[in-house]
């Protein structure tokens, strides 16, 4: 979705052209803005990628390779037969003035029936080759949907940071869905067109040397037309691609984001915006409507200027007796066929491009390696975790060199409840990751129970660490499933359960259908507060042995986060807690409290205790209690 | 995603005769657009006719080739027969060429002028229209519906004047060139258009089949993109996998049975003509041996029934193009059709002073729902900040969206300086009114954009000033300072960052009233208390309307308001309503319960 973003080193003077775009500002080299060099690797990787996918496939290929040379092959002889007809057949007819009856007829009779054999042959491939082939890229497209889809939930979250869900979800739908559009319109179209070309060209030679080598002449002509016609295409390919994305990301913000537009009066302005990056698309159109509208008349042009030149010099041939009709016949029929095709390249071409643009993406995609690999070697890790966990030495810094924990020493022993207490930028929410593995430390281990989380399979660190965020996200289905997601083997008891546990329950019984209520679109029918007690439910009911607790409570308005907070000192009696709150009310339940900075401990202690010693979280402390008087 | 549309769009299959006139009407009202275009319609179709004509004399000139030179020796006659069909193959690709041209303008302006009038006419339409409309469903109507009309007007309308006409003239042609043979090709091309228009009712229908099961793939596919990090702290991909992996196979299956179907009807296409090609052979060849047609009526007459497999073949793919755009313009019409509630006044509010007051004011979403808010009555001197405090739900955000009219009250009146907000136009009304949501929304333009969005003559100084208030300086230091592009396309910022960019947004807006629906709510402590030290200056000069969840955000307020089932039930200074109401302890006071208890 960014193919449009300017290159980092463009200043706002550099393009003069670019002024009118100013409102757009400047932003990060897309992953899809591509220098040369990666280009070509991702071509290649491209090609490995449909390579991969035909492979298991390859006898059924063989199959329908031999199926459309039959089909292509009945179809050629039609033209050929019909001239057989006016040659062999006729002739004998008119001599015996008999009609069917006559000895004559025994010809034309015969190249009817091959006629219509081959007819019957051409429909039966044709249908078997429409059929298997049409199954066959419905299968290819289920194993890359499959792939793609799964290998996206394998990556890392960092991977998805910066990627973005926009571009997950437009991999996914828009690019497999030009793939499929390929496999249905195009493959079939660029078949029939080359073997179409190439069998027309043998058979035009052996009909007539002479006449054949006249039709000839016209591929040199086929040919510029055709590689202008790609160039072109190409080009402003690219720019209706680039327009478009702006049209729509413009589009979709604006009718999502309304209720800023309206207040804001944002209205005329993003009108004027609105026209601008509609008529670049319109004028990308425009470019491309037209080069059709030269290509498609000049494949036309070339065709029926062979056909009068075959026609006036066959006829020639024809009046000198060098010729049969039939034969001049069988040469109108077969240029007719030969230059329609042609002609049906210009519409799959685009097609074929954004197909193969679409694969460069996949591909890209499918070779990212998940940062938080899966241990070669799993290590068993005791059926009842009791959720030691232990930071030694731990670094970390993100991919932009900024160092997050310079190394970092915690224990945490089993059971026990941790508040991470620090400004902005202190490494708390780092903490929560590395613990939860969405990162793997770039320097020393982090420890569940003595088995460094790298040997953990994801499967069995997922049992027993979960993470609780501000990012309550609902899935579609009913409040039921969506608690059921923490322990999809749950019964209903287990869910009700769970939500009483954190004072759920009630609101959930005032909904419409109660526990089977439908939640709407990212849950949008629930309150942030009410999404996040669902969310808290779903945590319970999966029973970690860890729970992280990432400003989970943030969200919700007090008389709710006292219930969780009651709510909490049952559920996190028995387990290992990390927690991580804005409000002091949340941290003041903890057992013990680090106070960050900068990625070091400058404190440590039990709540009470630190109160007393003066430091920074007594401090906050007495700001805290401060705003509440 | 058509299944989710909240509005239905009046299916093909209904046989009511009421939606009929209505649905083709749909299309027809689009003609205003075309009307620019009218000489180059008229170019369109008259060249598509000299075209028909054209190409349908290069056969009879074949004929006259093959039976005048070839056949009665008349060697003469072949170099003007060659270059008349020299001249007549050229013009037929100047004509293609010309109408071509002249198509690409009308159709790519047509398309881009409906879409630019569909936006401003988005934009215009008032929130209660947005909430219902999901923008997916408003993106496919300026997309994929604006193509399929686009492909109609230009493409679809076009032939299916032109084919029906070359259908008349090559039969009439046929049957005037050998009677019995032009009876057989006739007898022929009955079942292609039958089947064609069967085929494509079937396949609309599997067609909208493969759409909607694209479209809960495409949901589960944004599902598992957005919440891949709850996906991963449960460790559910095998989960989110095996639901996806039933959508993909329910789509392969019915994507087969599409191929299925289409595979049928293009081989039945493909062997009609060519068993008609059979007899007319057979009997062609008879006639020619019993004298009655010379061979060049025959090759003549071979080559113009091939030049009709086209014409009879595309009717029903024509047809269904026709539906299509009807269906499309429907779904438009439903955007254009609706009026915009929420209308200008006549009155301009010039100098706002900033005195607002809600009298009697109730609320609902829709008629039949029930009041969400009733019996608001606040009155806030100019000048003077009110915080909202309420529990969840409790409507807070709905009652603050009432005074730039996002939403119009269904009863009472809200006014500003004694004018009814109704009576304002809305320019003038939400030049005085600003707001910062709780979940901002930056749309992917430069900061400065975003932070201009009310105010876009703002100076530097002003920016920056706007900045300081809301602890927002961060944005300079972006890559690009405040050029950097911000949102999904852009720098993606933290969820506090993103809010306070938001709140310098409607601080710079200087409005009289300024709206902070809990602006605050994902900044830290210490941040949060610098912002609200620079607030206290910019409230004291506005009117300000404040949704607080905590204590210290209250403090802003010179009053406290507490809503409670949507009706605002104590009014007071903090420590009044803390002291006297049972109801507000509970909300604000909790914390300090909790702590000491």
């Amino acid at each position: 979705m960014t193919t449009t973003q300017q290159t980092p080193h463009h200043s706002p003077d550099d393009e003069p052209e670019e002024q009118n775009d100013s409102w757009r500002g400047y932003a990060e080299e897309g992953n899809d803005e591509l220098s040369r060099a990666t280009t070509v690797r991702l071509q290649k990787h491209s090609r490995k990628l449909l390579g991969e996918l035909l492979r298991p496939y390859h006898k059924m290929i063989w199959l329908l390779v031999v199926i459309v040379l039959v089909e292509n092959g009945a179809r050629l002889a039609v033209p050929y037969l019909v001239s057989l007809g006016i040659d062999k057949g006729i002739p004998p007819i008119i001599a015996s003035k008999h009609g069917l009856a006559g000895e004559g007829s025994q010809t034309l009779v015969t190249v009817v029936l091959v006629v219509f054999a081959s007819a019957l042959i051409q429909a039966f491939a044709r249908q078997l080759f429409l059929m298997r082939s049409g199954r066959l890229g419905q299968t290819i497209l289920l194993g890359l949907r499959r792939r793609v889809f799964d290998h996206f939930q394998r990556l890392s979250p960092s991977f998805h940071d910066k990627y973005t869900s926009g571009r997950v979800i437009s991999r996914l739908t828009s690019d497999v869905d030009v793939i499929d559009e390929m496999l249905r319109t195009g493959f079939d179209g660029l078949v029939t067109a080359l073997l179409t070309l190439v069998g027309t060209a043998v058979l035009l030679l052996v009909l007539d040397l002479q006449l054949g080598l006249i039709a000839l002449l016209s591929f040199p002509a086929l040919f510029m037309i055709t590689r202008w016609f790609r160039r072109r295409s190409a080009i402003v390919y690219r720019r209706t691609r680039e327009a478009v994305v702006l049209v729509i990301v413009h589009f979709v913000e604006s009718m999502g984001g309304i209720r800023a537009v309206q207040a804001f009066r944002r209205e005329p302005r993003n009108e004027e915006i609105f026209y601008d990056v509609n008529d670049k698309y319109r004028e990308a159109n425009l470019e491309s409507f037209r080069i059709n509208a030269i290509f498609m008349p000049s494949i036309k042009g070339v065709g029926n200027i062979t056909i009068v030149a075959i026609l006036a010099y066959g006829g020639w041939q024809a009046y000198h007796g060098h010729v049969t009709v039939g034969v001049l016949t069988a040469f109108l029929l077969y240029l007719r066929q030969f230059f329609e095709p042609l002609q049906d390249i210009s519409q799959f071409y685009n097609t074929f491009l954004s197909a193969s643009a679409a694969l460069e993406k996949l591909s890209g995609v499918l070779n990212e390696k998940p940062d938080v690999a899966e241990p070669v070697k799993p290590a068993k890790p005791p059926a009842h975790t009791r959720g030691h966990l232990e930071l030694r030495d731990v670094q970390f810094q993100y991919v932009d060199g900024v160092r997050v924990l310079p190394g970092l020493q915690l224990d945490v022993p089993a059971g026990q409840t941790l508040a991470l207490v620090g400004t902005t930028g202190a490494g708390k929410t780092t903490i929560a990751k590395l613990v939860a593995r969405f990162y793997d430390p770039t320097g020393g281990h982090v420890l569940l129970d003595g088995i460094d989380l790298r040997d953990l399979t994801e499967d069995d660190l997922r049992d027993r660490v979960v993470m609780v965020t501000q990012e309550n996200f609902l899935f579609t289905g009913t409040v039921a499933d969506n608690i059921r997601f923490g322990k999809p083997t749950a019964t209903m008891d287990e869910i009700v359960d769970a939500a009483k546990v954190i004072g759920a329950h009630d609101f959930i019984m005032a909904l419409p259908d109660g526990y089977e209520t439908a939640v709407a679109k990212r849950g949008s029918r629930l309150s942030a507060g009410q999404r996040q007690l669902v969310a808290f439910a779903r945590a319970f009911l999966a029973d970690p042995a860890v729970l992280i607790l990432d400003e989970a409570t943030s969200s919700l308005d007090i008389p709710s986060e006292r219930l969780i907070q009651r709510a909490l000192r049952t559920i996190l009696d028995d387990r290992t807690a990390i927690v991580i709150a804005h409000r002091l009310s949340t941290v003041e339940t903890a057992d013990r409290v680090i106070v960050l900075e900068h990625g070091r401990i400058i404190e440590d202690g039990a709540p009470s205790t630190l109160i007393t010693t003066g430091g920074n979280y007594a401090g906050l402390h007495q700001a805290w209690e401060d705003s509440l008087a | 995603m058509p299944s989710e549309q909240p509005v239905q769009a009046p299916s093909i299959a209904a046989p009511s005769s009421r939606t009929t006139p209505r649905r083709s009407q749909n299309l027809w009202r689009l003609r205003p657009y075309l009307r620019p275009h009218k000489w180059r319609l008229l170019i369109m179709f008259s060249t598509a006719i000299l075209g028909v004509g054209v190409g349908l004399s290069v056969p009879l000139v074949t004929r006259a080739i093959i039976d005048g030179p070839v056949t009665r020796r008349e060697i003469d006659l072949l170099l003007p027969l060659g270059l008349l069909a020299l001249g007549l193959s050229i013009s037929e690709v100047l004509l293609v060429w010309v109408r071509r041209w002249a198509q690409s303008r009308a159709v790519s302006d047509l398309e881009a002028a409906l879409r630019n009038d569909l936006y401003i006419r988005l934009q215009a339409l008032p929130m209660e229209f947005h909430n219902r409309w999901q923008s997916g469903q408003l993106l496919s109507r300026v997309t994929a519906d604006l193509s399929t009309i686009r492909r109609f007007m230009g493409f679809g309308l076009l032939f299916l004047v032109i084919n029906i006409l070359q259908l008349v003239v090559v039969t009439v042609l046929l049957l005037r060139l050998y009677w019995p043979l032009g009876v057989v090709v006739l007898v022929a091309a009955a079942p292609i258009i039958v089947v064609s228009l069967q085929f494509e009712k079937k396949y609309l229908a599997i067609s909208r089949l493969v759409q909607d099961q694209q479209g809960d793939l495409a949901t589960r596919i944004e599902e598992s993109a957005v919440g891949f990090r709850v996906i991963k702290a449960f460790g559910r991909r095998e989960h989110v996998k095996q639901q996806f992996d039933d959508g993909a196979v329910k789509l392969y299956d019915t994507s087969v049975d599409k191929v299925r179907l289409s595979a049928r009807f293009w081989t039945f296409l493909g062997v009609i003509p060519n068993l008609t090609l059979v007899i007319v052979l057979l009997l062609g060849a008879l006639a020619v041996g019993r004298e009655a047609i010379t061979l060049g009526t025959l090759v003549a007459f071979i080559t113009l029934m091939l030049s009709l497999i086209w014409p009879v073949s595309s009717l029903g793919t024509i047809l269904a193009m026709a539906q299509e755009a009807m269906t499309s313009a429907d779904r438009i019409s439903e955007i254009l059709d609706t009026e915009s509630t929420i209308t200008d006044g006549p009155d301009e509010l010039v100098n706002p002073r900033g005195h607002l007051r809600f009298e009697n004011v109730s609320f609902r979403f829709s008629p039949d729902s029930a009041d969400v808010l009733h019996h608001i009555d606040l009155d806030l001197a100019p000048g003077t900040t009110l915080a909202l405090v309420g529990a969840t739900g409790s409507g807070k955000t709905t009652l603050t969206s009432l005074v730039p009219r996002l939403y119009d009250v269904t009863g009472g009146r809200i006014t500003i300086d004694g004018h009814d907000v109704r009576d304002l136009t809305t320019r003038s009304l939400r030049s005085a009114v600003a707001s910062a949501f709780d979940d901002p929304t930056l749309f992917s333009m430069s900061a400065r954009e975003n932070i201009t969005l009310g105010r876009p003559e703002a100076t530097e100084a002003d920016v920056q000033q706007a900045l300081e208030i809301a602890q927002a300086t961060f944005a300079n230091d972006l890559p690009w300072g405040l050029e950097t592009r911000v949102g999904e396309q852009g720098m993606s910022l933290s969820g506090g960052q993103r809010q306070r960019l938001a709140l310098a947004r409607a601080v710079l807006a200087r409005p009289s009233v300024l709206v902070l629906d809990d602006t605050l709510s994902a900044l830290d402590v210490h941040t949060e208390a610098l912002v609200e030290e620079a607030l206290r200056n910019v409230l004291a000069e506005t009117t300000g309307i404040v949704v607080a969840h905590r204590a210290s955000t209250v403090m802003l307020a010179d009053q406290v308001a507490l809503l409670e089932n949507g009706t605002i039930t104590a009014v007071g200074t903090h420590q009044e309503l803390l002291a006297t109401v049972p109801a507000y302890r509970q909300l604000l006071a909790a914390e300090e319960e909790e702590v000491h208890a």
